[in-house]
């Protein structure tokens, strides 16, 4: 028994000092005379050294601590969805029956209802030849959600016997010719990433109604991308547009260190939001993870983990799967506090040596692969990240930077214009289009990747326009470029800012995109059509009609009468012609 | 507990006093110093070990020897609340400094107070009125919320606070506020003007103060903020009141987080502060909300002044990232003579879209406030190329824009210290008189049904 349980022997914060056990690395033990729950980070001659994941006042060297001999796991199965988990998966619904509004400590929950029971439905059959991650059944987990049932990871062979009915997620429902006894739950310890196939390539673009990421910068199913800006610039706003719109089959929200008031709203206002892929409430598809500002760090640390492992069960089911971490920089900096706690040797601004890699690891766990049931599933990873004083070059932005392949640059200058979303188009990047344009051809038009190089490029042209501007005036430039001016800020105003509180302009589908690209476009061949043959720019850019276009994408239905505005547009523009 | 003494002091560093050989001492438990003069001091566990005991002093550790007592309470610290705290003033540390009785405590709360269930929370969206155009109108602030007010020395965040703190309201409600107010390293003379304020305006009954100043011991000022706020938590959930806390000054609270980690020897983060102020703050500023099943609240107004007026500062910048928004008091509108002198660009309301609107301020709001920043901005951006270029080379829109940018710092943004606006006729009528400047072809953020409902000539009704 003296292997089983030691003593406290030192406190600080959320670390806790243990003598008298030799636990494994990651091992979770329970900790003081109310059993708190932490994880071993290092051993250290005969001391071990402990992270607790709940608050440490009150514990006094001497109390006991007891080893579990089981690493920080997560419960899989049926009931993950519509739920809200705190960073070690305890139900937050949980807690609030146990010691009500404020969270206190020491209190268990399973993060799966243990005696709810679930409709199975046996897909595989006696005598079926499994292995792991075989699907051999499902579960109608929310209205637009099938769960379906895999055998673990590692278990595998003829089975013996199934059944469908109506089970808890404990009781086995088929039994393999070796006696292993397959039940709907599975654990998986959060550390270990969970196995696959093999990694395939992205080519199919995740559509998130957002105009400047689908059409400018998009993002591929499975692919990763990270989201840098300071305060203000909307950050979260972005996210959650993104676990609103995008068309994913399963959304997975970290609130890692954020705003409790933020994570109460995304809880009050998706039940109520419709998916536009399935018209069904959003919630069906959602897991969220909240571990506030003020919860304890050392879950905090654990909450992206926790967040990822669910990400990828729901992948190795065949799912393309979306995880929002708001914001990878309090997770860094729990590690950071918890390292600095070890008396480490700290690497940049404090940070420890190892946050790139671990930085390296979260985001490796993305991708879209064959999963070990056959199926085709992705997790996309989008990261939030909060420099500093919004500047870049501290180090878990760069340690992102480094392996995303999308950057989503936020820009406090754009953020105050109330330009949203405020995403610099110069400096941010997508590296999918190549991969992703064969499926535009395929799927929207067979010249949207020309549409979109146009656009860019124009942007790019203002840019450069803007410098000259800045020290002569718009006035002292040749006509052609003031129209260049004027196309450019109908890409901004018209295009690029997008009302993410407004009903209808907040989602666009991509095909509307398109179409509003074009429209641009069309607007700037006849407006110097109409100017060489002697309209004024002043008389083009006024006509009614391209106000009435661009006005329009806040009203309903403005994908079927955009074509008809276009018309009206052009007409007007030609007419200006005829007027000199 | 056992209520020995022990006189095992081995080091004095800063605030900081280390012990060996003690019984096993609790993490944060509260701790008494017995000096050989007898002078009482207060202190808190950091770390404990069954080697050494670190302890914290919060009166600074002046004449400690090693001879000094050190006594073990049991317990961590708490704060004796009732609702006799209302019109009451204490000290930094929760002892009565308006010669008062002692208050009798109806409840011991814990100061650092546990996080609250997000699960458990309500959302915040019932606007506040505060009659201050530009933060009804750009900046508009909820019941619940916690927007800080980042100003610098020199400006009027103390006027512009306890404007706020004299105005605000619920539209159409009578509940009134009870001001929880936290004074930390503030001058004597900052604190009179605050305590002559609500007394001649009769606030002071409907407050309660906690007082560090500028000569009290540094280190208390890191528990002050915590009593206010658990006497905050208490009078708003036990007791249905709505209460607004105003601290002020963070900075100096920042400061002296700071001094206990460089005298622990931590590792430190940006400009030495230490790496889990982030955290640290959080604590605090989270302690803001609505929870359910529960009427009252706690709106936070944290003042901070951004040293060298620096925004990316450590202190507000990690303040930013954790508040729901911020107030940005300029240096340049001040100079002006503009009171007051909000900056509206770089301030933000993130609970604005919450609590306005149809039913809340009114349905045309959120598109007049837009209109106002893109305008706003337009014009300011446009200052710094006529200084080059002349107001010549301008076409006509531009022209309008720098117009604007002028008539609305003078016209919306300036109002006098008592004047108390409504929302509808004092600051929306008012931004759309004032647009109506501009052509409205430019007005590109309005929407069409508002300028055909609102807009003073182009309106069909």
């Amino acid at each position: 028994m003296s292997e089983e349980s030691g003593l406290i022997y030192r406190i600080s914060g959320p670390v806790v000092t243990a003598v008298g056990i030799s636990p494994r690395m990651y091992e979770v033990v329970r900790v003081g005379d109310e059993g708190l729950m932490g994880e071993v980070i290092e051993l250290h001659g005969d001391q071990s050294v402990i992270q607790v994941y709940e608050e440490t006042s009150g514990i006094r060297p001497g109390e006991p601590v007891v080893r579990t001999g089981q690493t920080l796991s997560v419960k899989l199965g049926p009931g993950l969805l519509t739920q809200i988990y705190d960073g070690i998966q305890r139900p937050l619904e949980d807690l609030e029956e146990t010691m009500g509004v404020f969270i206190t400590r020491g209190v268990d929950a399973d993060g799966l209802d243990l005696s709810k029971k679930w409709e199975f439905n046996a897909t595989a059959s006696v005598g079926d030849e499994i292995s792991g991650g075989s699907v051999i059944g499902f579960v109608q987990e929310t209205e637009t959600v099938e769960h379906r049932i895999m055998a673990p990871p590692g278990h595998g062979g003829k089975i013996a016997s199934i059944e469908s009915g109506e089970f808890d997620i404990t009781t086995t429902v088929c039994t393999l010719e070796d006696g292993t006894e397959i039940a709907m739950m599975q654990e998986w310890p959060v550390r270990t990433p969970r196995p696959f196939t093999q990694k395939n390539a992205p080519d199919v673009p995740l559509i998130t109604g957002q105009r400047i990421l689908d059409f400018l910068f998009p993002l591929a199913k499975g692919g990763t991308a990270g989201i840098p800006g300071p305060f203000g610039a909307g950050k979260t706003v972005t996210q959650q547009q993104l676990a609103r719109w995008s068309d994913a089959q399963i959304v997975v929200y970290i609130g890692c260190g954020e705003r409790g008031n933020e994570m109460t709203e995304v809880l009050t206002e998706f039940p109520h939001l419709t998916d536009p892929n399935t018209g069904k409430p959003l919630m069906n598809r959602t897991t969220m993870i909240a571990n506030t500002s003020n919860m304890p760090v050392a879950a905090r640390e654990a909450s992206v983990y926790t967040g990822i492992t669910i990400a990828e069960y729901f992948r190795d089911m065949g799912y393309d799967v979306a995880l929002m971490a708001d914001s990878t920089s309090r997770w860094a900096e729990a590690m950071r506090e918890i390292s600095s706690r070890l008396e480490e040797m700290p690497g940049e601004e404090g940070y420890p040596a190892y946050l790139s890699s671990r930085l390296a690891e979260f985001y490796e766990r993305a991708g879209r692969v064959q999963t070990l049931g056959g199926d085709d599933g992705s997790v996309s990873v989008i990261g939030a990240v909060s420099p500093p004083g919004g500047d870049i070059s501290e180090p878990v932005s760069q340690g992102t930077l480094r392996i995303v392949k999308v950057f989503w640059g936020l820009d406090a200058g754009l953020a105050r214009q109330r330009h949203f979303p405020a995403i610099n188009w110069l400096s941010s990047y997508s590296l999918y289009p190549q991969a992703l344009d064969q499926w535009y051809r395929d799927n929207i038009a067979n010249d949207f990747p020309e549409v979109r190089t146009k656009i860019s490029s124009l942007l790019q042209v203002e840019a450069e326009l803007q410098e000259i501007v800045q020290l002569v005036g718009s006035d002292a430039l040749p006509m052609d470029q003031q129209l260049t001016l004027e196309v450019a800020r109908m890409i901004r105003e018209f295009f690029l800012q997008q009302n993410a509180f407004h009903d209808v302009d907040t989602f666009s589908q991509l095909g509307l995109q398109y179409e509003m690209a074009k429209a641009i476009l069309t607007f700037q061949e006849e407006s110097e059509k109409a100017m060489a043959g002697g309209a004024g720019l002043e008389d083009v850019v006024n006509v009614p009609a391209r106000t009435d276009l661009m006005r329009g994408r806040f009203e309903e239905g403005y994908a079927e009468r955009i074509g008809e505005l276009l018309g009206k547009m052009s007409k007007q523009i030609a007419e200006t012609m005829e007027d000199n | 507990m056992s209520g020995k003494e022990y006189r095992t002091i081995t080091d004095v560093k800063g605030p900081l006093v280390f012990l060996e050989k003690t019984e096993p001492v609790a993490y944060n438990e509260i701790v008494q110093l017995r000096l050989s003069d007898g002078t009482m001091k207060n202190g808190q566990v950091l770390d404990t070990s069954d080697d050494q005991v670190i302890v914290q002093v919060f009166e600074g550790t002046e004449s400690v020897d090693r001879q000094t007592g050190v006594k073990f309470l049991g317990d961590v610290f708490r704060l004796p609340v009732s609702k006799g705290l209302i019109g009451r003033i204490l000290d930094g540390a929760g002892k009565p400094r308006d010669g008062g009785p002692e208050i009798v405590a109806e409840e011991m709360a814990d100061i650092i107070g546990a996080a609250i269930n997000p699960y458990s929370r309500e959302s915040p969206e019932q606007f506040i009125q505060t009659g201050i155009s530009a933060i009804d109108a750009c900046t508009s602030l909820v019941r619940g919320q916690k927007l800080p007010i980042f100003s610098a020395s020199g400006l009027p965040h103390n006027d512009i606070a306890l404007q706020i703190a004299r105005q605000a309201k619920l539209v159409g409600s009578d509940d009134d506020f009870v001001v929880v107010f936290c004074a930390m390293g503030i001058t004597a003379e900052e604190y009179n003007f605050f305590v002559h304020d609500l007394e001649r305006t009769g606030a002071m009954e409907n407050a309660v103060l906690f007082v560090n100043l500028a000569d009290d011991p540094a280190v208390e000022r890191l528990i002050t903020p915590r009593l206010a706020l658990t006497a905050a938590e208490y009078l708003a959930f036990e007791h249905d009141y709505h209460v607004l806390v105003i601290y002020t000054d963070m900075t100096n609270y920042c400061e002296s987080l700071r001094q206990i980690g460089a005298a622990r020897e931590e590792v430190p983060g940006r400009r030495g502060y230490p790496g889990y102020m982030y955290t640290d703050l959080a604590m605090m500023y989270e302690r803001a909300g609505m929870v359910k099943g529960k009427k009252g609240s706690i709106t936070q107004f944290p003042i901070l002044t951004m040293p060298g007026d620096d925004i990316t500062h450590p202190i507000p910048d990690l303040s930013g990232y954790i508040t729901e928004g911020q107030i940005v008091i300029s240096r340049e509108l001040h100079q002006k003579g503009i009171y007051p002198p909000i900056n509206v660009l770089p301030s933000l309301s993130r609970l604005m879209n919450a609590g306005i609107g149809e039913g809340k301020t009114r349905e045309d709001h959120k598109s007049v406030s837009d209109q106002l920043y893109a305008a706003y901005a337009g014009g300011r951006e446009l200052r710094g190329l006529v200084a080059i270029v002349g107001e010549d080379a301008l076409n006509e829109r531009d022209l309008q824009l720098l117009k604007f940018a002028d008539i609305f710092e003078d016209q919306f943004l300036r109002q006098s210290r008592d004047e108390d606006r409504s929302i509808d006729e004092g600051t929306l009528d008012l931004a759309w008189n004032l647009l109506t400047n501009i052509d409205t072809k430019y007005l590109v953020r309005l929407e069409q049904k508002w300028i055909d409902k609102y807009h003073p000539t182009e309106s069909k009704s």
